[in-house]
């Protein structure tokens, strides 16, 4: 028993002109850039084929002794180097960020220290790592230097951000009692983002074990020499080895993280 | 004597009773854990191989890398580098489209609100979790090998290792879809395609385009880099520059890798400021 009336009926979900044009705009892109990159059927289905060599050739890995040797030296030497690059860079981001934060330190210096951050967070780790190796030669060392680099570039502005959403009663209450402003940092600021900064440590001590394992492939020490190595002299069932050998690390150290953070929650 | 605050309620308890920020089992663990972060700094600096005599010349090697790179090879510019520079831009969105599309089944797998099932929830965050571990840099190197080098190997490259950081954010913002506007579908009697479509999409949508804008950014850095391993784009100008000792040239890549990571970001805090 209706109301009648000549009410119109109300479309339950009106077409969106906009959200069609986009998707058809983003389907003629898709078209167009598989194109540019060559991306052809006949190309996939070479592949496929070529893939299922490549991993028949995986299998099994390759756990002969000298392979392991090999192995053992660089993933040692990949875990020196996360180790390092995230103390390192974690202890140059304290005092950068707290520089960086708007609400502590004065305008310009504010701005430098921001503008320094940038430019460290704009290089992928393998680009500095590049720079390193040219200037303190293949090794360890350079793989060390470029990932503190990276570190330094990403904690730095997750304390800064860190500092400026802090509460500043605290701050005003220990300038109150005419402290200096080391003691104001050490009282009031550290305090309160320990916690966090803790749990960006943490991030970075995985994510720099991920990256130890690359900056190798370009001379920086750690276990991406042999990799890269691997994969041009097609040793794929090494290579097998390796990629093992490294989720397996990074999986340690996100289980190490993980406690890291429970433990200073 | 303890000072523990775990101390029988009563007169001696009361008397006794300390503040403690921590319970000693915590202190402990904190204690025990600054010890092995110690142990494992000083076990790498001590073990840790650096070549002294490669030291010795660093300032020198330093200095000598700036003079070498300047002044910067701006003519290289139109002869590759434009055309490198394209390609990098073209892996980076194809990339990101394509580990959006692979990206949303497993992220509805994930998403307890929609499969309702523990096994299949855990397959896709296995999913998530293995093409997150392995970086872009080694999936291009498998690619590579698959698929011979270029821009093809960057493209697949870019997407494997962006599904799991994609899926994760994906499924998080499914997971806190409301329930209202889905059962309201479901009381209709509408399909599980329609809930998806018209329950779940508009509320995910703006979050689905953040995240797709913000992993966007991510690949455009790390698509510079691929040609190295034989991905295509910037980072094959710079292999060629650098195998070729020609570091103006190299100055010239690194220069314009800079301005387009720059540009890249002002252009996705623009949108997002936008779109959210």
């Amino acid at each position: 028993m209706s109301q009648a009336g000549p009410v119109q009926p109300r479309v339950a979900f009106p077409p969106n002109w906009t959200s069609r044009i986009v998707t058809v705009a983003i389907c003629a892109y898709v078209v167009y850039a598989a194109q540019i990159v060559d991306f052809t059927w006949a190309r996939f289905l070479t592949g496929l084929d070529q893939g299922r060599r490549f991993v028949a050739r995986m299998f099994p890995p390759d756990f002969s002794a000298d392979k392991l040797d090999l192995l053992y030296g660089g993933l040692v030497e990949s875990m020196q180097i996360a180790i390092l690059a995230t103390v390192f860079g974690t202890l140059i981001s304290l005092p950068l960020g707290i520089a960086a934060a708007r609400n502590l330190a004065p305008a310009p210096i504010a701005w430098a220290a921001r503008g320094a951050i940038a430019l460290f967070r704009t290089l992928h780790p393998i680009v500095i790592a590049i720079l390193f190796v040219k200037a303190v030669g293949f090794g360890a060392l350079a793989g060390t230097l470029a990932l503190t680099v990276a570190s330094v570039g990403f904690v730095s502005k997750l304390v800064a951000e860190a500092v400026e959403e802090m509460s500043m009663a605290q701050v005003e209450a220990v300038r109150a009692t005419g402290a200096s402003f080391a003691s104001v940092i050490v009282m009031g600021v550290f305090p309160q983002v320990m916690p966090r900064f803790i749990g960006f440590t943490a991030y970075e001590l995985d994510s720099n074990l991920r990256n130890s394992a690359l900056v190798g492939i370009v001379g920086g020490g750690g276990i991406g020499a042999p990799l890269f190595t691997a994969f041009q002299r097609f040793d794929y069932d090494f290579v097998l080895t390796i990629v093992l050998a490294i989720i397996a690390i990074v999986m340690v150290g996100e289980v190490v993280s993980g406690w890291m953070r429970r433990l200073f929650q | 004597m303890t000072d523990s605050g775990l101390l029988p309620s009563g007169p001696a308890g009361q008397r006794l009773r300390q503040w403690q920020r921590f319970t000693p089992l915590q202190r402990v663990a904190r204690a025990g854990f600054y010890v092995g972060v110690l142990i494992a700094i000083i076990w790498a600096m001590r073990t840790i191989q650096i070549i002294p005599e490669f030291l010795y010349d660093a300032p020198q090697q330093t200095a000598d890398l700036f003079v070498r790179m300047w002044p910067i090879d701006w003519s290289w510019y139109p002869k590759t580098v434009h055309a490198a520079l394209i390609e990098t831009l073209h892996t980076a969105t194809l990339g990101t489209i394509l580990a959006v599309l692979l990206a949303s089944p497993v992220a509805l797998m994930v998403a307890r609100n929609v499969t309702r099932s523990v096994v299949l929830n855990n397959v896709g965050r296995l999913i998530l979790v293995a093409t997150r571990s392995v970086h872009s840099l080694m999936w291009a190197l498998f690619f590579v090998a698959v698929f011979g080098p270029g821009a093809l190997a960057g493209v697949l490259a870019i997407a494997v290792h962006s599904i799991g950081f994609t899926g994760k954010f994906l499924s998080e913002a499914i997971e806190e879809a409301k329930p209202g506007p889905l059962e309201a579908l479901v009381a209709t009697g509408a399909p599980p395609a329609a809930v998806l479509i018209k329950g779940i999409w508009p509320q995910v949508k703006p979050a689905f385009l953040a995240i797709a804008m913000f992993r966007w950014d991510i690949n455009v850095r790390e698509s510079a880099v691929l040609g190295l391993v034989g991905g295509g784009g910037l980072g094959m100008a710079l292999d060629t520059a650098l195998s070729n000792l020609y570091w103006d040239q190299a100055g010239l890549v690194l220069v314009v890798i800079l301005a387009v990571v720059i540009v890249t970001e002002i252009v996705t805090a623009w949108a997002r400021s936008r779109i959210i």
